[in-house]
């Protein structure tokens, strides 16, 4: 009965999201207020009801409602219980279904907090989110119902794939659909804007908040991602170029240059025609994602079961999404104004060339992600695209962008000379040379390729130490610096703290991939190994049983000096159900290091009391990698908050911007 | 020409190419092996132990080459299919039985000697062809795996068309079904046997 | 009472001897240098089998088959290029994760490398021309009305 009601939801739910599609954009185009009005409520209706679904599908997971086809291909009765939740998104069906939902709730967000906003805007944006949901909601009930019934019901399912049995992956998907479907909320304000004609500076500042939210979201699901695999893939790896991760990638870098554009288009009212394009690109990317992991075109680690219907649908859900909006662009682009004027060197042009870097970083991703299959479409033979080649392109087109993250702050909009910033900034780029030079003396060897990414890094937080301090230098007036720091904007913070955050995201890279440490050892009871300057002991095994699986656990003490840090116990897995096989990894986590092992095979199969394969790794600043998303993420919450964002807030900057005009 | 209509452009092709995309298998990988000559080995035969068995034996005769083991799940799906083909005379049919003893998971292989293994994957294929019928003139026997990375197997059953000269004309990769038989492999042999 | 005396005293004894057997663990492969060479070149290698992993990482059967066959040629001084050159002619250049340079491959290779040039030359003579046309207006009209707007909206909640 459960599992009826939400497919019966997920269908009232299409019906209101045409509705709200339908009517809102067509009131606000024949501006009839009833039909306008119509937008918030079935905005609302549409969140209650697909709430509802997720509700019941997840009921059929905790009750183990193995006569759901989908609840008996991804789990099993001895699942524990927080992952029979997150199981919910263990699949195709029920990702889908996470998808809608945080579609639903992004939209009722919208609806909700833009009471500031015209309301024919208003309408215009939450219809063209109606639309989609409504495509998604479409998507679902016709090629993937995760409520489709098994009769008769099964006696137990097939279980969760043991790689997803872990909390990492039950915040995981959710942070980084938020990210995806945030974008959308961009995309609907480039829409309407386009719809309207009204492409503006106005436009601009409502959208923002939304795309830095989104972008939050994004970051931190990455990150995420990156950590799962790290800790759950055994050979502590922490990005693959996989297909997936690509897919996740590039709606990230092109929303990175989104945001840096939409600055400009508020401050400047300058790039809009640009702006609203990398809108409709970030969350044409998302969806590209979408198609690229569920129609199975690529082979991918990730790749969800595939159905040739699938594909199909999604593809076509593309060519009316981005094929209508490109095609609106096309048709109004020509019109809009091209806002104030700049010089070849100034803060607006930087920014651009900023938005060049991130977008052939992007475009270079999706080639080399789509190359093999482009290949193959064109009868040109088989090949793979991997890590070897997308480090090698993508690490070139990160330097004069980390580059210009130093000198961008500087620069004055309008027009800036090369000689004032060239006089503010070579001491802070002398310094950073000279960091540097000498800092990779200080871990080992010196390598070239150390010294060139600690220079920018060091470039960086100098280059951000000085603007922040001229900054609050110029406004102090007197007063205390501390007082005057404080009463900068957050928008003004959250820049600093998003660069800082890959400053230090940065220092991990570099120094894992620099400095590393690995062995690859037999241990018998007693043996010990010595890595980076810390020893392992193998002290022999003990098998544990787990809820759903047995693991034999490796006991082993991690010392430095002679002296006993703690104990670490990677495991081995072998889950009941599904018979396969995992591998767990022991870390013990240091702001600068991370001692990591992972337990392979006994020696002797016979004899798994006696000797086993262990692996060690020693990895100096990896954790700094999330650390680094973590603050970038925090930037961007800064910004969210800023002030002017706040309905209650002091007019300060709407004043600005009106003194501009 | 609206300068605009660029990014709808690069996108119509975008959309080509993942249409023509979605009508391919990624994780079908054509054999670089096709068009060249077979590579050459010597092995033991399972029917008559002792005695080995060379390409060089065939030429001049259209063959196929199939690799096989008594532990593959597709085999035995397969194999029906094989069993069928064979009472087709105008085809020859050649087995190679790809590490039997070792490629089963069940064995722990430090604790076999070479002679052990060859005697138990003997007895094995053996006994499985005379169960499940033999569909092979003959079958060769590659215990180490080897003359299956010579030919590229990377997932059995496979099967080579090979020629009078020697040359690869055409690999299956997975069961050959009986759309593939009549539909590839019967006017590709009818075809290279004039 | 007596045996389970024993059975510490045994224990004891073990965990005595086990200390003084505490040594270096060794190495899982004996040849290292060899070991290193092979990671490093089947890392860069796709498995056919579970086609996600590389060479290096996969515990598929024929991962070990080819690993095996690798260290084989790497001690029987085969160059890099020799051993790639092998696994490309019996599987094809899928199983390099780093494309050749050849034909169909120039796009691949060059083509961050022209987009980069292409946006840089788009975004020089985007900004000359602009130079050219722009007044040195900051806002429309449309603008100014609406950031009016938009002060008139926000006002009110004051």
């Amino acid at each position: 009965m459960i599992p009826e009601l939400g497919h019966f939801a997920l269908i009232v739910a299409l019906c209101v999201a045409l509705v709200q599609g339908v009517l809102s954009l067509a009131g606000a185009h024949l501006r009839r207020p009833s039909w306008i009005a119509v937008a918030r409520p079935a905005a609302k209706a549409q969140a209650v009801l697909i709430v509802t679904a997720f509700v019941c599908l997840s009921t059929a997971f905790v009750q183990n409602d193995f006569s759901v086809l989908y609840v008996t291909q991804h789990s099993n009765s001895l699942l524990p219980l927080q992952y029979r939740l997150a199981a919910v998104w263990g699949g195709h069906e029920g990702s889908l279904l996470l998808w809608v939902l945080m579609l639903a709730l992004w939209t009722l967000a919208v609806a909700v907090f833009s009471k500031q906003l015209p309301e024919a805007m208003v309408a215009r944006v939450l219809g063209v989110l109606g639309l989609v949901a409504a495509g998604f909601l479409l998507f679902i009930l016709l090629t993937s119902n995760p409520f489709e019934r098994l009769l008769p019901g099964a006696e137990d399912g097939s279980d969760l794939n043991p790689l997803l049995q872990d909390p990492g992956l039950i915040i995981h998907p959710p942070m980084l659909y938020m990210g995806y479907v945030g974008f959308s909320v961009a995309y609907a304000f480039a829409v309407s804007a386009l719809l309207s004609g009204q492409l503006d500076a106005a436009w601009a500042r409502w959208s923002r908040p939304w795309t830095t939210a989104a972008w939050c979201f994004l970051t931190l699901g990455i990150a995420l991602g990156s950590g799962w695999a790290y800790y759950t893939l055994g050979w502590g790896g922490w990005w693959f170029w996989d297909p997936v991760e690509n897919a996740s990638f590039m709606p990230w870098l092109v929303g990175t240059a989104l945001l840096h554009s939409l600055a400009v288009t508020e401050k400047r009212g300058s790039f809009k025609n640009w702006t609203v394009l990398l809108a409709i690109a970030a969350f044409s990317l998302s969806l590209l994602g979408t198609f690229l992991v569920r129609s199975g075109v690529l082979t991918s680690v990730h790749a969800f079961a595939t159905d040739p219907k699938r594909g199909i649908f999604i593809l076509l859900f593309l060519v009316v999404v981005i094929g209508t909006s490109l095609a609106l662009f096309a048709w109004r682009a020509p019109k809009v104004g091209l806002g104030g004027r700049f010089g070849l060197l100034s803060r607006e042009s930087l920014l651009l060339t900023n938005n060049v870097l991130l977008v052939v970083a992007c475009a270079s991703v999706l080639l080399g992600t789509l190359y093999p299959m482009v290949i193959d479409a064109l009868g040109a033979g088989k090949l793979s695209v991997g890590p070897p080649y997308f480090n090698s392109v993508f690490a070139p087109l990160m330097i004069p962008a980390l580059f210009l993250m130093g000198v961008a702050p500087f620069a004055r909009w309008k027009q800036a000379s090369v000689a004032e910033l060239a006089r503010t900034l070579r001491w802070a780029f002398l310094a950073a040379a000279t960091v540097g030079v000498i800092a990779p003396f200080f871990f080992g060897t010196w390598k070239p390729l150390v010294a060139l990414s600690l220079l920018l890094v060091a470039w960086i937080v100098l280059a951000t130490l000085l603007n922040f301090v001229g900054r609050v230098q110029a406004t102090r007036a007197g007063g205390s610096f501390v007082g005057a720091a404080i009463k900068q904007p957050r928008s003004f913070f959250a820049m600093h703290v998003a660069h800082l955050g890959i400053a230090v995201f940065v220092v991990g890279v570099t120094m894992v991939n620099g400095y590393q440490a690995e062995k690859d050892v037999k241990m018998e009871v007693g043996d010990s190994v010595t890595v980076g300057g810390y020893t392992l002991r193998f002290n022999g095994v003990h098998t544990q049983q787990g809820p759903n699986y047995m693991a034999v656990v490796g006991d082993l003490d991690l010392l430095k000096d002679d002296r006993l840090l703690r104990a670490m116990n990677p495991e081995k897995r072998n889950y009941v159900s599904s018979g396969s096989p995992m591998t767990e990894a022991s870390i013990d986590t240091g702001l600068f290091r991370d001692v990591y092992v992972s337990l392979g095979e006994p020696i002797d199969k016979a004899r798994p009391e006696d000797a086993w394969a262990v692996r060690v790794y020693y990895k100096p600043f990896v954790d700094w990698i999330w650390g680094g998303c973590v603050l970038m993420a925090f930037g961007g919450l800064l910004a969210i908050t800023d002030r002017r964002y706040r309905r209650h807030a002091a007019p300060v900057e709407v004043a600005a911007l009106a003194q501009k005009a | 020409m609206n300068r605009f209509l660029w990014p709808l452009i690069g996108f119509v092709v975008l959309v080509v190419l993942l249409a023509i995309g979605l009508r391919l298998d990624p994780h079908d990988v054509p054999s670089p092996l096709v068009g060249k000559q077979a590579p050459m080995f010597s092995l033991e035969k399972v029917g008559a132990p002792a005695q080995n068995f060379s390409p060089q034996e065939m030429r001049g005769k259209v063959w196929l080459l199939n690799v096989w083991s008594t532990w593959c799940v597709s085999c035995r799906q397969e194999h029906p299919v094989l069993v069928e083909m064979a009472k087709n005379k105008a085809l020859t049919l050649v087995g190679l039985n790809y590490k039997e003893v070792r490629g089963d998971g069940a064995f722990d292989m430090d604790k076999i000697a070479p002679d052990a293994e060859r005697e138990l994957a003997l007895k094995r294929a053996q006994a499985w062809l005379k169960t499940h019928g033999d569909p092979y003139t003959l079958s060769a026997l590659d215990l180490d795996g080897r003359v299956g990375i010579d030919y590229g197997v990377y997932g059995v059953p496979e099967t080579y068309v090979i020629d009078k000269a020697g040359l690869i004309r055409f690999k299956q990769t997975g069961p050959i079904t009986p759309d593939v038989f009549s539909g590839k492999i019967l006017p590709l042999v009818a075809e290279l046997s004039k | 009472m007596t045996r389970r005396i024993l059975a510490s005293l045994i224990l004891v004894l073990a965990l005595l001897a086990g200390a003084a057997l505490a040594k270096e663990a060794a190495p899982l492969a004996p040849d290292e240098a060899t070991e290193q060479r092979l990671i490093a070149i089947s890392s860069e290698l796709r498995c056919l089998v579970c086609q996600n992993e590389s060479l290096a990482g996969s515990n598929a059967e024929l991962a070990y088959d080819l690993r095996r066959e690798i260290r084989e040629m790497i001690k029987d001084g085969k160059s890099d290029a020799e051993i790639r050159d092998f696994l490309v002619r019996r599987y094809g250049d899928f199983v390099l994760y780093r494309p050749p340079l050849k034909g169909v491959t120039l796009a691949l290779w060059f083509g961050p490398a022209l987009l980069l040039l292409g946006g840089l030359a788009g975004l020089i003579l985007y900004l000359r021309r602009r130079d050219k046309v722009v007044k040195d207006v900051p806002l429309s009209v449309g603008e100014q009305r609406e950031a009016d707007r938009l002060l008139k909206i926000q006002g009110p909640q004051q």
